[in-house]
């Protein structure tokens, strides 16, 4: 969040007024969440806003933001399991956790996000394919809900409340505490390797090939058409065996300074960036030992980049896309991009595994996966958002809601079925602007 | 042996930030608050942080007559003592100190009174052991009246002036009294606020804090910008000053 009203997720967009009410102490808690939940339009606990659409905003309603709540309750240097309050980051987290020998079990590409967060969304990292979403690692939790009831959530107590929050977008009542239980490292060194690949099914072979690979990721450009259509780097690694530093990384010190006007990403400036990063490197095959910082977050590098695309903001669109129509709905799906001119400065094209989510409405699932970034104009680059949906849609696909501020009610039901069985444990008092969004009749 | 630090008004942001950083260095504390499950909370975290000991009571500091037994008791728990941080106090309510003399003599009261009690306590006990840290929460509010909130800062005035003078008496004997600055800082009580995205970080405020104790220093502007800022308000005439919006 950015602390005035009107409030702006980090794609800055949309904009909405909203009454920030800290949370600052679990003791105070269930007071304030039943309190705010039945003012106005209701409430949300949000943490650093960092999605990119409106699942942490509420229109003219409460946001309760948590990042006071960032104490550790609990560390259990034997088993790496780390309690902790839902407004710690992930930034946080791992400032402790890595002089202890460990590393978040699954990560984001930012680490500014909220464990709180991470949670409610699900989130995903490079390591999908093997460690499956975040959910995968939380063994328990606890969820205060607006009539007061606190619930000690696992997979063998209160199972179905755990599948619903996990995934639940922040809706089913608001994450005190959750453990979390860390991975082993002996150093904070990544073994990388960066190789080059021209289309889609290049990158499927490289796919195959690195399954025992932890991390894998591609930066695809899809600017380009003809021969150097799909042209990408795929990017792997594992934590290196060899024992060194653990130290956390310092935090970063660049910081974005300016709305950058309108004008400059625009398809030719997007075009040139694509060519430069594509023969960065320079090689078919690179190898590296890598800090975990450049590997992981290379965009937390400079803070508030999102100022970047102005002040109009940026969207992103994620699909997920099931194995059986995967490959050609990528090929269709690059296609239409590349054919309608508009310019995505990162695109990053990943495998998901079939590691189940013990989340209900969790958005990963076997197949393939795109994320693409798009400046906000609304008269250009909607109504393309609007056909990848569609697309999206017919090749059996789904959307990311982190990522979504446009997806219609009906695209959402067809895809996310689970969401009526969800509705049982959806707390009366709490919503978002996403969920009023995609709940509505149509 | 680690530092053995007292810290009182334990649940502010700015306190709890600061004991992060002693707790990461191994030091021993007691955290004095008003709340038993915040103390209990801060107390966790601080542990798993990697405090050597974490103890907690519970007092309201108002009551000035309990100090005495709470400082003694606080000190025998830690088994001696090397700072006193003070970091509590309340930011009123402006409006309402304007219109009922109560709620500006509890912003006193609470603010310089309460403060003031404890610094004599605690000095005396610093001179008699020869050496000892006090570090005091003021404000840049104290710099200059303003009327948008004269009273807290009017308290925070008489604090800061009450910290030079002790300063001036108790430096010889080897105590070191330390008046804190900080401009407005991102903690639960600024959420929301206009222009609060530009506050200060409370854990950079907390690490200048612990840079500052073991530098010795009398004085901390924190961030460092505001030395600048207060020189240049300090210096605008009252005829020019009592016209302006602050």
């Amino acid at each position: 969040m950015t602390g005035k009203p009107p409030f702006e997720p980090w794609g800055r967009y949309p904009k909405y007024n909203a009454n920030v009410v800290p949370l600052q102490w679990q003791s105070d808690f269930p007071a304030i969440v039943s309190r705010y939940g039945g003012m106005h339009n209701g409430a949300l606990a949000v943490g650093m806003g960092r999605s990119y659409g409106d699942v942490c905003l509420l229109k003219d309603g409460n946001l309760m933001v948590t990042t006071g709540m960032n104490r550790i309750l609990g560390w259990d240097p034997e088993t790496g399991i780390l309690t902790a309050e839902a407004g710690m980051t992930l930034a946080q987290i791992l400032d402790f956790c890595v002089p202890r020998g460990y590393f978040l079990p699954v990560t984001p590409g930012t680490k500014y996000v909220t464990l709180g967060g991470a949670i409610a969304n699900d989130i995903h990292g490079k390591n999908h394919h093997v460690a499956g979403t975040f959910g995968c690692h939380v063994p328990e939790f606890e969820l205060v809900r607006s009539d007061g009831t606190h619930l000690r959530c696992s997979a063998t107590e209160n199972p179905d409340w755990y599948a619903a929050t996990i995934g639940g977008l922040g809706l089913t009542g608001v994450i005190t505490w959750a453990k979390l239980k860390m991975k082993p490292i002996v150093s904070r060194k990544i073994d990388y390797e960066g190789i080059q690949f021209h289309g889609v099914d290049e990158f499927l072979a490289l796919t195959e090939a690195s399954k025992h690979v932890e991390y894998t990721v591609s930066w695809i450009d899809c600017s380009s058409t003809g021969k150097n259509f799909a042209r990408g780097v795929f990017m792997q690694g594992d934590h290196t065996r060899n024992p060194g530093e653990l130290k956390p990384s310092p935090e970063p010190k660049l910081i974005f300074p300016i709305e950058a006007p309108g004008f400059m990403l625009n398809s030719a400036s997007v075009a040139a960036f694509n060519t430069v990063f594509f023969h960065k490197q320079m090689k078919k095959r690179v190898t590296a030992l890598q800090d975990y910082e450049p590997f992981f977050y290379p965009l937390d590098k400079v803070l508030k980049w999102n100022r970047m695309y102005g002040t109009s903001g940026l969207l992103q669109f994620q699909y997920a896309i099931p194995w059986e129509h995967a490959r050609e709905g990528t090929i269709a799906i690059l296609n239409e991009v590349a054919k309608s001119g508009l310019a995505s400065f990162l695109a990053v094209l990943k495998a998901f595994g079939d590691v189940p989510s013990p989340g209900l409405l969790s958005f990963p699932q076997p197949g393939i996966t795109l994320a693409l970034d798009f400046p906000i104009k609304p008269g250009k680059s909607f109504p393309l958002f609007d056909r990848l949906a569609q697309m999206t849609l017919e090749f059996g696909g789904k959307l990311y809601p982190a990522k979504d501020a446009r997806m219609t009610a009906t695209q959402y039901q067809k895809s996310y079925p689970e969401w009526q069985q969800f509705l049982r444990y959806k707390d009366p008092l709490l919503s978002s602007s996403f969920w009023e969004r995609v709940t509505r009749e149509e | 042996m680690s530092e053995r630090v007292l810290v009182l008004g334990a649940t502010s942001g700015i306190a709890e930030a600061t004991c992060r950083v002693w707790a990461k260095q191994g030091a021993s504390l007691v955290l004095v608050g008003r709340s038993a499950d915040k103390l209990a909370a801060v107390a966790a975290d601080l542990r798993a942080r990697g405090a050597r000991l974490v103890e907690t009571a519970v007092a309201d500091l108002d009551d000035t007559a309990r100090h005495p037994q709470l400082l003694a008791d606080s000190i025998n728990a830690l088994g001696g003592l090397d700072v006193a941080y003070l970091a509590h106090g309340i930011m009123g309510e402006q409006q309402q100190s304007e219109e009922d003399f109560n709620a500006a003599a509890q912003v006193l009261y609470t603010n310089f009174l309460s403060p003031v009690s404890l610094c004599t306590w605690l000095s005396n006990y610093f001179v008699k052991q020869g050496r000892g840290v006090l570090a005091v929460i003021s404000s840049v509010a104290g710099e200059r009246g303003r009327k948008s909130n004269y009273v807290y800062g009017s308290s925070k005035a008489g604090l800061s002036a009450f910290l030079d003078g002790l300063r001036n008496r108790v430096d010889r004997q080897g105590v070191t009294v330390l008046t804190i600055k900080p401009g407005p800082v991102k903690t639960a009580m600024t959420m929301g606020m206009k222009g609060s995205e530009k506050f200060a970080d409370p854990d950079k405020v907390a690490q200048s804090i612990v840079d500052a104790i073991h530098a010795k220093k009398d004085v901390l502007y924190v961030p460092g910008i505001w030395k600048i800022i207060m020189f240049v308000i300090r210096h605008i005439p009252e005829s020019v000053f009592k016209k302006l919006n602050l």
